[in-house]
Parts: C-alpha cells; structure tokens; sequence
C-alpha cells in the first residue's frame, strides 16, 4: 500500500514546549488508524499538523495528496455557537471545494446538503439554529459537513466526545462505511474498547511515538503502561497551568 | 399632517447642513453596521472600542501637519488605527499574551499621545472636534470620502462574506480548507479602521463606534440569520441617524451624542423586547 502521509523526525514546539517531537512513520492509503495518549501527549496536534493547520519545526511531513482531498472534523469546543447560522447553512460549507469564497450554492447542493443531513437523521432540524442543537445534534451536523466535503483522508478529533451514545452509534457507523469505501481515517479517540473494536491501527502517542502498529500489539498491556508512566505529556499540560509535577 | 412634516423632515428641507449630515450619517449607517455585526459575531466588540481611540493619534498628527483638513487626518487616521491593528496581531503571535490584551495596551497609549500632540499645538476646541465631531460641519469633500469607503465596504463584505462567516462560527474549517484565515481576519479589522475613521469626521473618535456596535447589538436581539441581523442592523442605524439628528436639532443637542444615544435607546428597546436571547425570553421560560 502506497503511503498518504508520510512523517520523517516531525517535531512541533507549541507555546513554550514540544507538543510532539521525533514522530516517524507513514499512513497507508486505505487504512483507518486510531491515536491514542494522554491529555496533552499530543493528539491533536498531529491531526492539525496533517490536516496543515500549525507548521512543524522539525523533520517533513509528505502529504501525497491535495490538501483539498483532506476532511477534517473540529474539536466541538472550537465551533461558536453563537453565531445565528443555521444546520443546513454549516453543512453546505462542506461544499466548500466546488464552491470556493465566492461560487454558488445552487438548489441542487442545498439538495446535497438536505440529503447528508438525513443521513445523520438530522433532517428536522434543518434550518434549526447551531445554538439549539445539544452536543450531539451539533456533531452530527459536523459529520454531515464531512460527507459533503468527500474526502479521501478523513481526520477526526475526538469525535465522541461529550456527546451522547445515540448519536455516537450512530457517528460510529457512518466511520465504518468511509473505512469500508477505502478511505483512509486517522481518529483522536480516548475509549480503548472502540478503539480496538473498530482500528485495524493504532498509534500511541505521549509527546513520543510510544507505538505504532496493529492494535492489539500496540494497545497490549505494557505499551499503554509505559504510556501512563511515562506520560510526559502530562507533565507538560501541568506545566502550561502552572503547576509543578510531584 | 403638516405638524409631522415640520417635526420630521422641514429640517433637512430647510438647511443645507442638516441635509448633509443625514446624507453623512446615512453613508456611515450603511457601512459601519454590517462590519458591527461581524465584530459582533466574532466576539470582537471591544476591540473595536481600542482601534477607536487607536484612531486618534494618527488623526492629530495629520492635524498638526495640514491644520483642520479632514482628508490629512482620516489618512492619519487610517495608518493608526491599522498599525495598532498589526501591532496588537503580532504581538499575540509572537507572546505568550492575548490580542484583546494587547489591544488594550496600544489603545491606551495611542489615545495618551493623540491628546497631547493635540493639546500641544490645538486649542481646547480642536479636542473636543476630534474626540466628539461635528457632523453639522461636513464639507462636500468629506461627503463623498464617506459615500467612497461605505461603498468599498459593502463591496468588500459582499465578496468575502463566505469566509467572514465561516472566521466567526469556525475560522479553523476556514483555515482547513482555504489555506488560510489571516487575510479575512486582516480583511475585517482594515474594514472596522476604515469605517472608524469614517464616523469620526460625523461623530468624533469617542463615539464613531456607536453607529457600528449598538445597531448590531440591538440587531442581534431579533434577528435569527446572519442575513437578517445585517440588514436590521443597517435599519436600526439609519433610523438612529435620522431621529438622533432631529432631537438635535429640535432640542439644541450635540449631534453625536444624540444619534448614539437614539441607537442606544434601540438597543435598550431590542435588549427587553427581543425575542432572539433577549430578556424577554428569559421572562418566558422562566415563568
């Protein structure tokens, strides 16, 4: 399998500390990898350095496709809700790579638009404002902007977060069929039994690679261990708030 | 029928100067109350407050080098505001410390030199003209430099309202997926220094912002799109223009005050009234 993403030394130094640091490795086309680590091992960073939102400052990273092929799912704490927008307007700017700053939305994108909606049962909703919506309507509107935005890599950032087991079912099987459609996913998840259920990857990461492989090799007992001991990164999260690790 | 012909409208019949700053105030109205709402929407109110007073040094350098020539000290004015702009940005890039943080300190210190370069060479009016305005003085020259950068404006948010919206509810999908944030981020606060320097010539430094932020606020109240809440917006500030110059007139008001104070009592109005997060609401689901 040809690799999509490709890491050589990366390192990201992120307010005052590395946030990631000698990362190596490669994502094959077609695979669906999960990552997992401690708070503050790092994460999203890396989901952010791929999708190309905060540079490296060591090693490369290789994209083997156009940045316009890449989906990538927010954490839900960055959306503001405040903004008087509605469902079907944020999942219409999914179409952002036919449509650009400027084209128009015509009746069959809003069309589109409708149909993903839907397929997150979130039809009814449709022109119901972003500030109605409970964490998990929120995210199944984000979801239905991912299908729009079609992309061959899917990044997503803890997408089961704060939200409830309805809508996570739910969010699971749309990530079942991108895995089987031979998309490749990489996933910030924190619950280890849906991580080994649905990953056929998994990356441990605290700062430093502490695994990559498949997952049951890399989530056996001694590596997340090592991951919990170690957590470097927690250490450093102490350090941002203030607080000197014991 | 006649009464209310002479209440609301004899006055800008009558005289040339009341004419001309209805025609100012409405060219303000059209331009600043759409940026409010952006600032607004991207929680930036107040720092639309700091690149208001940001204003003022630059306009008094202008003054001390032309005397009272709106064109030197709008020009002034503009490099000002947009250097605190730039400045306040990279400092909360490059710092540990946050822009609005940042914001507060240029301000400060941009409104501390533009009173003394003031003071050092004007009078005591001069002052009260740069921080207060005088929209009853507005030349022909001023009216189309007002009439030139709504224009722009409207022009401006027209084309890139796709990605101003998207820099308010989720600027990271807009920085995913375009490559880039900063210039619509740039965009907006250029437009807010603009349309400041614009009321300022109206309403003075100290109340140019009025006319962008509160018809906003208010607009925010009633309206359930992004759409609607700019053109209410636009509506609430026209209107406060229009009534504001006529209690000026009718009362002996200063100008600025009043048009802001006529806002402000929309605001109020929208705030108890509104149904869109209003206290009303509240009221509502409490009961």
């Amino acid at each position: 399998m040809s690799a999509l993403i490709e890491l050589r030394g990366v390192g990201v130094h992120f307010r005052g500390h590395w946030a990631l640091e000698g990362i190596s490795g490669s994502f094959a086309a077609g695979q669906s990898t999960c990552i997992v680590g401690p708070n503050g091992g790092g994460k999203s960073s890396l989901i952010q350095l791929i999708a190309g939102l905060i540079p490296a400052q060591r090693g490369t990273l290789l994209r083997h496709l156009p940045r316009s092929r890449i989906a990538w799912l927010p954490q839900l704490a960055n959306i503001e809700r405040g903004v008087p927008v509605s469902a079907l307007d944020a999942v219409c700017l999914g179409h952002w790579r036919r449509v650009g700053w400027f084209g128009r939305i015509g009746p069959g994108l809003r069309r589109a638009a409708l149909d993903a909606l839907a397929e997150v049962e979130m039809a009814e909703q449709a022109t119901a404002p972003l500030h109605s919506l409970s964490a998990g309507q929120l995210q199944r509107v984000l979801f239905a902007r991912l299908l729009l935005q079609d992309g061959e890599l899917i990044l997503l950032d803890e997408p089961f977060n704060a939200i409830d087991a309805r809508s996570q079912a739910l969010l699971m099987r749309l990530i079942d069929r991108w895995r089987d459609q031979g998309r490749t996913l990489i996933v910030v998840l924190h619950d280890l039994p849906l991580a080994r259920a649905h990953f056929a990857n998994t990356l441990l990461l605290a700062q430093r690679c502490l695994g990559w492989g498949p997952t049951e090799q890399v989530l056996s007992g001694d590596a997340l261990e090592r991951a919990q001991i170690t957590a470097p990164g927690a250490d450093a999260a102490a350090r941002r708030i203030g607080i000197r690790a014991a | 029928m006649s009464e209310l012909y002479e209440l609301l409208w004899a006055p800008f019949v009558e005289f040339g100067f009341m004419r001309r700053a209805l025609v100012a105030c409405l060219a303000i109205a059209l331009g600043a109350a759409p940026v409010g709402c952006f600032l607004l929407l991207r929680r930036m109110s107040l720092m639309g407050d700091a690149l208001s007073h940001a204003v003022l040094p630059g306009a008094a350098v202008g003054f001390l080098l032309a005397g009272f020539s709106l064109p030197a000290m709008s020009l002034g004015g503009f490099v000002a505001g947009v250097a605190v702009a730039l400045l306040a940005a990279l400092v909360s890039r490059y710092t540990a410390q946050r822009e609005d943080a940042s914001f507060a300190a240029f301000y400060l210190i941009s409104l501390a030199v533009g009173v003394l370069l003031v003071s050092s060479r004007g009078s005591p009016v001069d002052l009260m003209h740069l921080l207060f305005g005088s929209v009853l003085a507005v030349d022909d020259g001023a009216l189309l430099s007002l009439a030139g950068i709504a224009s722009a404006t409207l022009l401006c948010l027209a084309l890139g309202y796709r990605g101003l919206l998207l820099e308010c509810f989720d600027p990271q999908f807009l920085r995913a997926v375009s490559g880039g944030g900063g210039p619509i981020h740039a965009l907006l606060l250029v437009l807010v220094v603009a349309n400041l320097v614009a009321g300022f010539q109206a309403l003075g430094t100290l109340m140019a912002l009025g006319l962008m932020m509160l018809p906003a606020a208010a607009a925010r109240f009633w309206a359930r799109g992004v759409g609607a809440m700019i053109a209410l917006a636009v509506v609430f500030a026209l209107c406060s223009a229009w009534l504001g110059l006529l209690l000026s007139y009718h009362f002996d008001l200063p100008s600025g005050p009043a048009i802001v104070l006529t806002a402000g009592a929309a605001y109020i109005v929208s705030l108890l009234l509104g149904h869109s997060g209003g206290l009303r609401r509240r009221g509502a689901a409490a009961a």
